[in-house]
């Protein structure tokens, strides 16, 4: 089965302290560490499980400046057989909508029979992947937390709903799914699976390779905007418990049945 | 002496001469011998390479220290006591039993002088040796067959009982014995019976003794019978045993002169990822630690051939007492058993492929807190730590890392830090001392860099770990009170990758060690203190080439014999402290009386000690990337500690570990003595009494 994946570099949100801008538009990029979005890790070791079982490749395809590299070599030190990145002075500010038309464009060149995407990265809009797959007419399904391969053609496929309760489908291929974190347990990259991959070449796509009209993408293209950053204020309502530990502990449980919490 | 009873040299039966057989019996059982050496040697010569040839003169005293002497054996008093008494029978009946074979051939043989009165003086030596040995053989027996002592237990999971194995080991040295009594009481009976002197000091007491004077009763006939029978058994015994050794745990009766004369000399250190490749080589090698059976080294398969099985690990070992799914001993078990299969004798070998997830866990190696208890307990000296840091070493090459150890190792490699906390910080918790207490810090890295005499290295979880910041700031309160120009590395400092080294990630401990080596020189101090033991060992053994390293307690056990420090009595002297002793401070760098002096020179301090202290001190729960790890356990170590320390009457622990301190301060919180126990560091203990 050829198996492509779409990954993004993100500031690492466990590693850094995110503070706003003093302008309220982004976040403080100074001084941030990144990797890759944990939702796209998990829909590479997937990838690769699937890989492992039924045979074919996975390609890993980002869009971003020469930095997003790191990330492509870290998936294929994980076990990636392919890198690609999308780079283009175009690319840049372009929303959900935009980024959804490069890769699709990107997709076209190859020949992929599963497109898996993180079921959200760091802008938490959970869009690119649902674009994607309307943009190549090929069906989606989103969240996903379980895949199994029936056949060539069919996938079965299993959803986290509501309340952590879980559904069933089948899905017919090529198809694009979101891969929601908690599927599998990604193996471990260390130093040295990186620099076992750090010499292989990773083929570069710009808007002219890909075909794109760059009206339709980056700032020209976006249709949504980011108007406004801010760290909502404190709430009222935090009750301090007092007491020893038993005394806290009986109070806390009385609250909580008291609030449905528990029963 | 003459011959009154026929001797077996010479004996005949249906004419056939029995000298025939006792020329077989030696031939088969040595070339027998010889063959099954050579297949226990195959895995040997295809196993990794291993250090061992250097300082002879240290290795040949170990030797006689703990195989020749058996040093470590009373440990285990009763069984030890046996397990000496057995050995040293052993070894001075060697001599007759060699003598014994070429008299089947020879009669009358002796070895040379053994025809003087040294032959009188080793045979009453040998009459004591063999009834001595007979003894404790039975008492070994009744104890293994039937009082079953808890740690010989195997669980069903790690495979077959070796109970049968050991008594059927205790029978054939016990037949060894009694067949050269009965040999010799044959011969000398018949001389009494005759009234003809044997020029034999018969030694009162002995197994001979009784057994010769027994046998006075009966006819020559009947002495003539057993005294063949005897010998005859005893050659057959002697031979089946000596095969019988390599194919189980009694193979250690041959091996464990060598495994101790090889055994691992620089404590607390960790091996490299292979022997001959430097660090710079890293990179070229194809794999990484131990996946299959051939990647463990030479010197760790003897490890396994070695072990007697006697559970000592085990019984000590924290991670087996919580119910983790480790018990050092079966890892040697199994591993051994892989290696008979693959390595067989006689049958087609079995390859049971990879060796974690066939016969060794995940989790099972993930267990250890490398407290190093396994190996200060074991006889043989076995080696644990160095394999399950290989171990680890070969599941970091392959990916395979619990989730909840893979985010503060990708921080460490990021940050420098396990918590993903910004370098900047690093430093931070000098802050309360500048801002509210006046004093000064210099920072001995980056632009503007100071320059000191000594280095306080902190290391991550005392940069910033709110609780732990506390005992930083006594360790720097205490050296401005002892007058030491010192200085931090601030945000040059990184972690000291002693565990990212432990846990198997080799590279990016590499990588540490380079960035705190450099910082570290060109910082140009003259030497360094920390207060975390772990970073002690990390930069003791695991860097090199850096200024002389101390842990705190040592530092201020010297200053208080220089005079420089003096401390304030007690204030609540009704108080009763027990000392901790951390594994990386006491076992593998063998600090165990600064920490104790120290405390005994303050005024009013009443201190006991816990059952289990020194160097059989038990694990706190481990320090490092062990706070991150989920293992699956019934109790924890921490909890169980803090109960040894309220059993042995302490209202006040003191540690000298800021993981200890994690660790305890959670035991007292799980096991209700709140308010009954509590915990310090020994560095916020002399903050607080130090004169200043």
């Amino acid at each position: 089965m050829e198996i492509l994946v779409c990954v993004k570099r993100v500031p690492d949100t466990s590693e850094n302290e995110i503070e706003v801008n003093a302008e309220g538009s982004d976040i403080e990029r100074d001084d941030l560490v990144y990797s890759v979005n944990e939702w796209d890790n998990y829909a590479v070791e997937e990838a690769i499980q699937i890989k492992d079982k039924v045979g074919g490749s996975v390609t890993v395809m980002a869009i971003g400046d020469d930095e997003s590299e790191e990330v492509l070599r870290r998936e294929m030190a994980m076990g990636a057989d392919k890198g690609i990145l999308l780079s283009d002075d175009t690319f840049e500010k372009s929303d959900g909508r935009g980024l959804a038309t490069i890769l699709k464009a990107a997709v076209e060149k190859g020949n992929y029979d599963l497109i898996l995407t993180g079921a959200q990265s760091d802008t938490g809009a959970a869009q690119t992947g649902a674009m994607l797959a309307a943009m190549l007419d090929r069906p989606f399904a989103s969240l996903v937390n379980l895949i199994e391969v029936i056949d060539d053609s069919t996938l079965k496929i299993g959803r986290e709903i509501d309340g952590g309760n879980q559904e069933m489908h089948e899905i017919k291929l090529p198809c694009v799914l979101s891969i929601q974190t908690g599927i599998n347990e990604p193996r471990y990259v260390g130093i040295r699976g990186i620099r076992k991959v750090a010499s292989v070449e990773i083929p570069t796509m710009g808007a002219s390779d890909l075909g794109i009209d760059t009206a339709t993408i980056g700032d020209a293209g976006a249709k949504t905007k980011c108007i406004d950053y801010f760290v909502p204020e404190m709430g009222e309502g935090a009750e301090m418990i007092e007491g020893d530990t038993d005394e806290i502990v009986e109070k806390l449980v009385e609250i909580l049945k008291s609030k449905g919490g528990i029963k | 002496m003459e011959h009154v009873i026929i001797p077996p040299a010479t004996y005949t039966i249906l004419g056939i001469p029995l000298l025939i057989l006792y020329i077989i019996i030696p031939i088969v059982g040595v070339a027998l011998f010889t063959y099954i050496i050579a297949q226990r040697l195959q895995p040997l010569i295809k196993a990794a390479p291993d250090n061992r040839f250097d300082q002879l003169g240290l290795r040949l005293f170990s030797m006689i220290k703990y195989a020749v002497a058996q040093y470590k054996q009373p440990r285990y008093m009763l069984a030890g006591v046996l397990h000496i008494v057995i050995f040293a029978g052993f070894c001075v009946l060697s001599i007759r039993s060699l003598t014994l074979v070429v008299v089947g051939i020879k009669s009358g043989y002796t070895l040379p002088f053994f025809d003087t009165w040294i032959g009188t003086i080793y045979n009453v030596l040998k009459d004591i040796a063999a009834t001595a040995v007979l003894i404790a053989v039975v008492i070994a027996g009744i104890r293994r067959g039937i009082y079953k002592p808890e740690r010989y237990k195997v669980p069903e999971k790690y495979g077959k009982d070796h109970t049968a194995e050991a008594v059927f080991v205790l029978a054939m040295i016990g037949g060894l014995m009694v067949a050269d009594m009965f040999f010799e009481g044959t011969d000398l009976a018949a001389h009494i019976n005759r009234g003809i002197d044997t020029h034999y000091f018969l030694f009162p007491l002995t197994g001979t003794w009784f057994v010769t004077y027994i046998l006075t009763l009966c006819s020559d006939s009947t002495l003539q019978f057993l005294h063949v029978i005897s010998y005859t058994t005893h050659e057959i015994i002697f031979f089946s045993f000596l095969n019988f050794l390599p194919l189980g745990k009694h193979f250690h009766v041959i091996t464990s002169m060598f495994n101790v004369f090889f055994m691992k000399l620089n404590k607390g250190s960790v091996k490299p990822v292979k022997w001959g490749i430097s660090d710079d080589q890293l990179d070229e090698l194809e794999s990484f630690g131990v996946k299959k059976f051939e990647d463990f080294t030479w010197k760790h398969i003897l490890d396994f051939y070695s072990c007697a099985d006697c559970g000592r690990c085990a019984d000590q070992c924290p991670a087996y007492h919580v119910g983790r799914p480790l018990a050092p001993r079966f890892i040697t078990i199994k591993c051994r058993d892989y290696c008979f299969d693959k390595y067989p004798l006689k049958d087609e070998s079995v390859d049971r492929g990879p060796l974690i997830g066939n016969i060794l866990e995940e989790d099972e190696i993930w267990s250890c807190t490398t407290c190093g208890a396994c190996e200060e307990e074991c006889p043989l000296l076995i080696e644990y730590i160095d394999k399950i840091v290989d171990l680890r070493r070969g599941m970091v090459d392959e990916g395979m890392v619990p989730q909840s150890l893979q985010k503060p190792l990708n921080a460490l490699g990021k940050r420098g830090n396990p918590y993903g906390k910004t370098e900047k910080k690093r430093g931070d918790w000098t802050k309360p001392l500048i801002k509210d207490e006046g004093y000064e810090c210099k920072i001995l890295s980056g632009k503007k860099a100071e320059s000191a005499e000594i280095l306080f290295f902190a290391d991550s979880i005392t940069s910033y770990d709110d609780r732990i910041q506390e005992i930083g700031q006594s360790v720097f309160r205490i050296l401005k009170a002892c007058g030491a120009d010192f200085g931090i590395l601030g945000p040059a400092e990184k972690d000291s990758g002693h565990e990212v080294r432990r846990f198997g990630e080799e590279m990016l401990f590499q990588d540490l060690k380079e960035k705190n080596t450099k910082a570290i020189l060109e910082s140009g101090v003259k030497s360094i203190v920390t207060a975390d033991p772990h970073a002690l060992n990390a930069l003791k053994k695991d860097y090199e080439n850096l200024p002389p390293v101390e842990h705190v307690s040592e530092y201020i056990y010297r200053m208080i014999q220089e005079g420089h420090i003096k401390f304030n009595p007690l204030e609540d002297q009704s108080d009763i402290y027990v000392y901790h002793d951390p594994c990386y401070l006491g076992r593998h760098n063998l600090i165990y009386d600064p920490p104790r002096m120290v405390m005994d020179a303050i005024p009013g301090l009443k201190r006991v000690e816990m059952e289990r202290s020194r160097d059989r001190s038990f694990c706190c729960g481990g320090g490092g990337l062990m706070l991150f790890y989920e293992p699956i356990e019934e109790t924890r170590m921490g909890k169980v500690r803090v109960e040894m320390a309220a059993d042995a009457g302490a209202t006040v622990i003191v540690t000298a570990c800021p993981f200890c301190m994690v660790n305890i301060e959670d035991g007292i919180k799980t096991s209700g003595l709140e308010g009954k126990v509590r915990a310090i560091d020994f560095a916020e203990l002399i903050d607080r009494q130090i004169i200043k």
